[in-house]
């Protein structure tokens, strides 16, 4: 069982989250002229890095605050490094990238 | 090659069985072959086989980073059938269960293939109609389908639950008849025995830490044991294949996740087909030790620790109790996990790259272990012709941005389908 720490809720069972997949993604523009072969909107819905190790990925606290956040885990060990809310870097201490203060 | 046969059994069986000898060799990496398949499990040994056997290519290497059968071959549920309906995948699967229907013979290695029947479990009417535009997809394909009632099902599989109350009720079925089970680590020892008899170079111990690549075309791998040269090389390591092809610069269209699978302790033979439940994800299959085997979905978030959580063996537990009540006193002897390529599409990967000489064997999801012959088939047709047969030319990595994508269960691009 994964003990995902949530920024409001504290640490919670994995059975309360939805798993949302690579955080590091990054929607390309939408001004861009959208072809089915636009290469960046390909890469961006189709390619991942899918790093063995550190791996920031977005979950979403879907049975506890509803809130989706950013989790960095270890793909190797499954060990939870940190979270953060979405935007945030969950490899900060805690609270300096809270988004309130 | 040492030939397997009765006269033999006999002649070993009266001399104390010390006749025997390794099945394949412990071949030291040469500086230089002509192809060089990375990856010594059941795909990358057939490819290797197939390359020889078919194409006259035998200065070839397999290099395994553990040992031969340690990996995803070693760690799968051991089905094999061809029940697809969607685009190249009934004829890619039917012309793997074809070779699977000879391999015994072809390799002379007992690979325990046996043709024991998958049935699809339905719940609903409307499940049930699904399956019968299944059946029919597939017999159009030249592929063998039943579709069975309810009755028909109990006929079959008399354990499961068949009560008015189930959670799920059974409506019906569809059966592959000719689909079933196989050893699985047999099939990587019986193809690296053959491949090694036709001059194939088998190195475990040997990981591959590079690729060699000058101006777009390959030139070699580098390796735990130095650098090997080669004009080809071949990548067939699912659940690593990003890693891999990561060398290359290339990024793939794949997620690596975990898969489980559970055994029981023996039991009686009580269930001789593998059932699948129609209402969750679940198969069960039992083993000729008697033990009951079966797996569910993925844990569902990235993964390369080949095992997995508690919340997905309760999840499968779960659908078990569901299905067949009967195994709720069973004790669970083992679990483990397997690392999967899953896919944006959930179908596989055997094409060339961008890199000249450099080609791809991956994305399997979890249903590499029934493809392996007809994987290792079409890739050594890729690598020898410099092109992918018509049996996987639509298994390419150009897709994903073509848009032709072979979704067989139309859920768009999400790895595993969760």
């Amino acid at each position: 069982m994964l003990l995902i720490p949530c920024p409001w809720c504290g640490p919670r069972a994995q059975t309360e989250f939805h798993y949302g997949g690579d955080a590091s993604l990054r929607r390309p523009a939408l001004s861009t002229a959208r072809t089915p072969a636009d290469p960046a909107l390909v890469d961006y819905v189709y390619l991942r890095d899918n790093p063995k190790g550190l791996h920031q990925e977005h979950w979403q606290h879907a049975a506890g605050c509803g809130q989706w956040l950013v989790v960095a885990r270890d793909t190797r060990s499954h060990a939870i490094l940190g979270s953060a809310p979405p935007g945030g870097d969950p490899l900060s201490p805690p609270g300096t990238d809270d988004p309130a203060a | 090659m040492q030939l397997f046969s009765a006269l033999a059994v006999l002649r070993e069986g009266l001399t104390g069985q010390t006749g025997w000898r390794r099945h394949w060799r412990k071949a030291t990496p040469k500086p230089r072959y002509d192809t060089v398949i990375v990856g010594g499990g059941g795909h990358g040994l057939a490819t290797a086989y197939y390359l020889a056997k078919r194409h006259g290519i035998t200065d070839v290497a397999v290099l395994e980073r553990g040992w031969i059968g340690g990996g995803n071959t070693g760690r799968n549920t051991t089905i094999v059938r061809s029940n697809y309906r969607v685009g190249a995948n009934p004829p890619f699967y039917e012309h793997a269960l074809k070779l699977w229907e000879g391999l015994s013979r072809e390799l002379n290695f007992n690979v325990m293939f046996s043709q024991r029947g998958v049935l699809n479990l339905a719940h609903s009417p409307g499940q049930l109609d699904g399956y019968a535009e299944r059946g029919n997809a597939m017999r159009l394909h030249g592929i063998d389908a039943e579709l069975l009632d309810r009755d028909g099902v109990a006929e079959r599989a008399p354990m499961l639950d068949f009560g008015r109350d189930a959670r799920f009720p059974i409506e019906g079925g569809l059966l592959q008849p000719r689909a079933g089970t196989a050893r699985h680590d047999a099939v990587a020892w019986g193809y690296a025995r053959a491949a090694d008899a036709l001059g194939v170079d088998i190195v475990e111990d040997c990981a591959v830490t590079g690729l060699s690549i000058d101006r777009g075309r390959i030139r070699g791998v580098d390796t735990t044991r130095g650098l090997i040269a080669a004009d080809k090389v071949g990548v067939a390591v699912a659940g690593h294949s990003s890693q891999v092809m990561t060398m290359a610069g290339i990024r793939l269209p794949i997620e690596s996740h975990v898969l489980q699978a559970f055994v029981t302790e023996g039991l009686k033979p009580m269930l001789d087909t593998v059932v699948t439940f129609g209402a969750g994800h679940f198969y069960i299959s039992q083993s000729d030790k008697g033990g009951l085997v079966f797996g569910g979905d993925l844990d569902g978030y990235n993964s390369y620790a080949s095992r997995g959580n508690l919340p997905l063996a309760s999840d499968v537990a779960g659908n078990a109790m569901a299905m067949m009540p009967c195994v709720g006193r069973l004790k669970v002897l083992r679990s483990w996990g397997g690392v999967m390529d899953m896919t944006m599409d959930g179908s596989p990967i055997i094409a060339k790259t961008p890199v000249t000489g450099l080609y791809l064997n991956g994305g399997w999801c979890y249903g590499g272990f029934k493809a392996t012959p007809g994987s290792g088939w079409t890739f050594a047709h890729t690598i020898a012709q410099d092109a992918p047969h018509s049996l996987n030319a639509a298994f390419n990595l150009e897709r994903f941005a073509t848009g032709h994508l072979i979704d067989e269960r139309g859920a768009g691009p999400v790895p595993g389908h969760q």
